[in-house]
């Protein structure tokens, strides 16, 4: 066992954290839209000292032959080694990839967008949402900063104007919102040792045995789940985690300030 | 036709749009900072000096300058730019490499890296520039030894007039010849450390153009010479 985990464990032991939260408190969250004029939405994310930043791009593209009359979404993130040292240059890490893709089943599989409003002209022309997800400093718990930032860009975004002749004209945007018809809010719950935590800082992540992300709504109807980590959990870990993770995306879902519904 | 009136609203066609910089915004790195010039923001994060790898790209004579220049997919105006290496991203982040190089002293880390990170999340032209600005308050916060800081920022030329820092829409301009020059300089010398061109302009104009860009150079190197005292207020003192 390393020193940094023995550390943390006797701290748990206690009910505190090495920097002397409760087991189950989030560090400050706070969500500020409208961080890229560029972007059709975008929203900065800080929890604690980390940093994401999220934005979404709106195209106009073909449908899948097999979904003619739906938009698509797509979710990416860029682990940028501007963000921590562990982050290598070079093609997306698995860990870039399982992160984006926790975020992307969270809010495709929930239904967040409604794809078949997303659709232009049947067969023909549909709206393509990318969601790109940037962290600028990783302190820790970067799969809620960047599910919370992906969702809060999300609904920051609104269309812009299609010219007569359908060519977009990406200068002027209209009023109109993407079509959101839920909001799911992933919260990721870690097991050291017997206890469980959330909102982890770098060193606590490095001394998990396991981890489960859980994408919830308001309704508390669980939208997505992934596990994580080397060791296993118990159906009673997994109770515990999804009450937790419930409780927890209720405070995060008030962040989101007016916009949410 | 004659270029009247700027685009924006500025009033003079030397007038820099309104910049913002801060040093210390990332944590993890050795060495951050931000700077937004207009539309266009930067970050910059310095990691090392630190071990180089592969070892066989290692100076044993001094440590090396790397730099990494990379757009936000969502940072730019209409499509998605799309990530991982493009040509323009490579060339850019050799000619920051280049542009910073000249002030930096690594002679005591030898095998060494200085890694430089720059990530763009909104741009209005200018990008280089901008990034050029923010790595290097983000060196001088990492406190590798420096002669200097670098200021960078672009002039050329829209219609009739020799202009400082184009925006988007004035490389845009149709009504007349634009050249778009993005120039870096060590500030204490008025030496360039970067100078490149698209568009046309005449040699009158380029010289006219490199005369007014200094100026600018001045108010730029104000800004980040604030930014670093405001992270350290005692001056230098300061060990760390």
């Amino acid at each position: 066992m390393s020193e940094s985990r023995k550390h943390i464990t006797e701290y748990l032991k206690k009910g505190l954290r090495l920097d002397g939260r409760k087991l189950d408190e989030f560090r400050e969250v706070s969500v500020e839209y409208g961080v890229s004029k560029n972007a059709e939405g975008s929203a900065r994310v800080k929890i604690g000292g980390t940093e994401v930043i999220a934005g979404v791009k709106l195209n106009i593209g073909t449908p899948y032959s097999d979904r003619p009359d739906e938009g698509t979404l797509m979710v990416g993130v860029e682990l940028y080694p501007l963000a921590s040292p562990e982050f290598e240059a070079g093609p997306p890490s698995i860990d870039s990839i399982e992160l984006a893709r926790v975020v992307d089943r969270g809010i495709r599989e929930a239904g967040a967008i409604d794809n078949k409003a997303l659709c232009i002209e049947k067969g023909e022309k549909i709206w393509i949402v990318s969601v790109d997800i940037c962290p600028i400093n990783d302190e820790g718990n970067l799969f809620d900063a960047a599910g919370l930032a992906a969702i809060a860009a999300i609904m920051d975004a609104k269309f812009p104007k299609v010219e007569k002749d359908g060519t977009v004209n990406y200068k002027e945007r209209t009023k109109t919102p993407l079509p959101i018809k839920k909001r799911p809010i992933p919260i990721t719950v870690w097991r050291i040792g017997n206890d469980l935590i959330v909102d982890p800082i770098n060193e606590e992540e490095k001394s998990t045995d396991a981890r489960l992300t859980i994408a919830s709504l308001s309704d508390g109807v669980i939208c997505a789940l992934q596990k994580g980590g080397d060791a296993t959990l118990t159906v009673e870990d997994v109770d515990k985690m999804t009450d937790l993770a419930i409780a927890k995306a209720k405070d995060l879902r008030s962040k989101l300030g007016g916009k949410s519904k | 036709m004659s270029y009247t009136k700027r685009v924006d609203g500025r009033k003079s066609f030397t007038e820099l749009r309104p910049i913002t910089a801060k040093a210390g915004v990332i944590a993890r790195a050795d060495g951050s900072a931000y700077f937004k010039i207009g539309n266009t923001a930067a970050y910059a994060a310095v990691y090392g000096p630190r071990e180089l790898h592969p070892r066989n790209k290692q100076i044993p004579t001094r440590g090396l300058l790397r730099c990494d220049y990379v757009m936000m997919p969502f940072s730019g105006m209409g499509d998605r730019v799309r990530p991982g290496p493009n040509r323009r991203a490579k060339e850019i982040s050799m000619v920051t490499q280049k542009a910073l190089d000249p002030v930096l002293d690594l002679q005591d880390y030898p095998n060494a890296v200085v890694d430089v990170f720059i990530c763009l999340p909104e741009t209005d032209a200018g990008s280089r520039c901008a990034g050029i600005c923010a790595a290097s308050i983000a060196l001088a916060d990492a406190g590798v030894p420096m002669k200097d800081l670098i200021c960078a920022v672009s002039t050329g030329q829209v219609g009739d007039k020799v202009v400082v820092d184009l925006d988007y829409a004035e490389e845009a301009y149709s009504d007349g010849p634009v050249s778009d020059i993005p120039v870096a300089m060590i500030p204490s010398t008025g030496e360039l450390t970067l100078l490149q061109m698209d568009g046309e302009i005449s040699k009158k104009d380029l010289m006219e153009a490199l005369k007014l860009v200094k100026e600018s150079m001045n108010e730029i190197y104000e800004v980040q010479k604030n930014a670093l005292k405001d992270k350290y207020p005692a001056g230098g003192d300061d060990d760390e």
